[in-house]
């Protein structure tokens, strides 16, 4: 199929009809809301449902709702909304049940800005809501990566019974690239009938619950939530490298828009020799943990520099795979600026000097 | 081949519209393409801003400081990125609105009566952002003329004596970009 020029709002919309997901519940918020302006159109035109729902608390809820049904079913919303729907995120973990949310981040906190942001990372991968559990977070940094994960997160879903959260920003969302609808195959829901409550005549009844009153039953949940996010970590760990098989001096991290940044900033070093690569997690939870650690024992790499638009919220996780065994450096722009090419320069170059390769 | 070209103007003027035209012509020739509008809390009357990126190969980042192209719609826009055209690239200014020349040395600055060339073929201003699509093209070569010609085409199929009057304002804006780029 041919490409189209789509912005990355209505393209999640387009992605996620393409994925088979025909129930979308939401509440609008810049600057994401044309998802459902897009929806509102489009879902009626395939026999789909959409609500917009009286609050972001009202739409996860639908959400629970639909995926205890046995439904392909998503919701999407910006920072604010998405602190709303805690409570909804850690129920359906407890429930074990398969839904996608898409965080479109903006800067924080409190109402904050309207901007592009990642000051959501911890939120994200650590679990908005109460409890031992973890949403699986992919992180696209283009339209195209967009829709491919878009497409790939609900079958992730159903994998491990727990809901996949797709973040980006307002960049990706509001800019126009072309896409491929076809350039990932959708898959079709598994059978739903052992777990879902879709009527029992004839089988037994299925209980959506995520009540364990009896600590040890509880303590048993828990440790099977365990190893399902260790099977993550062994199965569905994902991450780009660019410019890094030639044995580069300095490793830069970044995700998403910022990731492409720091590409444009190493393009223009590489021109000036300098050897700097970049690694760059498509999945933050679980994190790419082994595969940085693995490149912070190499003897060529003589540090690590990250780049988020936070205070520092995955330089965490960096400073943790890579147990600090070379220095690691950060950068940051924050409040809803990008970093631009040229700071991530200076930055970089730096950096690259520090490290007296 | 990197081209970064940043249209401004104030909302309304259709400044957003030629930018995704000029990247829907860039996805015709197969080349990668990122267009951003500016989306940050803005006053009316402001300025509305887009940046639309065109290369040969992945966009990298999609924020630009100093874009190699620069339209300036209206004074507002023309303060605001005149400092910003990149050393060596092209600055079109929408002369019908203002009457201000650069005093940089470094950057190739073309007038272009945009607004006036609208007028004197369709009978209102409306279409001075399609005049200034073509005064980009003929200007700076980033594009055959014909692959906008094409985008044009199909976006005003509906209405044929639109489509019409457009097409020859595109041509006359494209005919003074090319003369203007030449002087």
């Amino acid at each position: 199929m041919a490409k189209l020029l789509m912005k990355g709002a209505e393209a999640i919309g387009e992605a996620a009809i393409r994925a088979g997901c025909l129930a979308y519940f939401a509440y609008p918020i810049t600057p994401q809301s044309e998802v459902a302006e897009y929806l509102a159109k489009r879902l009626p035109e395939v026999g789909g449902t959409f609500v917009q729902a009286e609050s972001e608390v009202a739409a996860s809820q639908m959400v629970y709702g639909a995926a205890g049904a046995g439904v392909r079913v998503f919701t999407s919303s910006s920072s604010p909304g998405v602190s709303l729907m805690a409570e909804a995120m850690s129920y359906m973990s407890g429930s074990e049940l398969p839904a996608v949310f898409v965080n479109i981040v903006r800067a924080g906190p409190g109402l904050g800005g309207i901007l592009p942001s990642q000051s959501d990372y911890n939120q994200a991968t650590r679990g908005a809501g109460h409890g031992d559990y973890h949403f699986m977070i992919l992180a696209p940094a283009t339209v195209q990566e967009l829709v491919d994960w878009m497409i790939k997160a609900f079958p992730l879903s159903e994998k491990y019974m727990n809901p996949v959260m797709i973040m980006g920003d307002g960049l990706i969302a509001q800019m126009m690239e072309p896409v491929d609808f076809d350039s990932v195959k959708a898959e079709d829901i598994i059978e739903v009938e052992s777990w879902a409550t879709t009527g029992a005549k004839g089988r037994k009844r299925n209980l959506i619950n995520s009540l364990f009153l009896d600590p040890l039953k509880l303590e048993e949940f828990n440790h099977k939530l365990a190893a399902k996010y260790q099977r993550m970590a062994e199965e569905d760990v994902y991450y780009e490298k660019y410019l890094m098989d030639d044995e580069p001096a300095l490793i830069a991290v970044a995700y998403g828009t910022t990731a492409r940044i720091v590409k444009t900033a190493i393009d223009v070093l590489r021109a000036e020799g300098m050897k700097i690569g970049l690694f760059r997690p498509i999945s933050l939870f679980p994190f790419p943990k082994v595969e940085l650690r693995e490149e912070s024992a190499k003897d060529h790499v003589r540090g690590f520099s990250v780049v988020e638009m936070s205070n520092g919220q995955m330089l965490d996780d960096v400073k943790w795979a890579t147990l600090e065994r070379k220095p690691v450096g950060f950068f940051s722009r924050n409040g809803g600026i990008v970093p631009n090419p040229e700071e991530t320069i200076d930055f970089l170059r730096k950096e690259y000097e520090r490290t007296g390769a | 081949m990197l081209n970064e070209v940043t249209l401004a103007g104030f909302g309304g003027q259709g400044i957003m519209t030629t930018g995704k035209f000029l990247a829907e012509a860039a996805l015709g020739k197969d080349l990668e393409v990122a267009w951003v509008p500016s989306y940050g809390p803005e006053m009316r009357g402001g300025t509305a801003y887009c940046t639309v990126v065109v290369s040969d190969r992945p966009v990298g980042s999609p924020i630009v400081n100093n874009p190699n192209i620069i339209v300036a719609m209206n004074r507002p826009s023309y303060d605001k990125f005149e400092p910003m055209v990149k050393s060596g690239g092209l600055l079109l200014i929408n002369s019908s609105l203002m009457d201000v020349k650069s005093d940089r040395t470094d950057i190739i600055q073309v007038q272009i009566p945009c607004n006036q060339i609208s007028i004197d073929l369709s009978g209102t201003g409306r279409s001075a952002n399609i005049a200034v699509l073509g005064a980009l093209i003929g200007a700076s070569g980033i594009l055959p003329y014909e692959t906008i010609e094409e985008v044009v085409t199909r976006k005003f199929a509906k209405k044929p004596k639109v489509l019409d009057i457009n097409l020859k304002i595109l041509r006359k804006g494209y005919e003074l970009g090319v003369e203007a780029a030449k002087g």
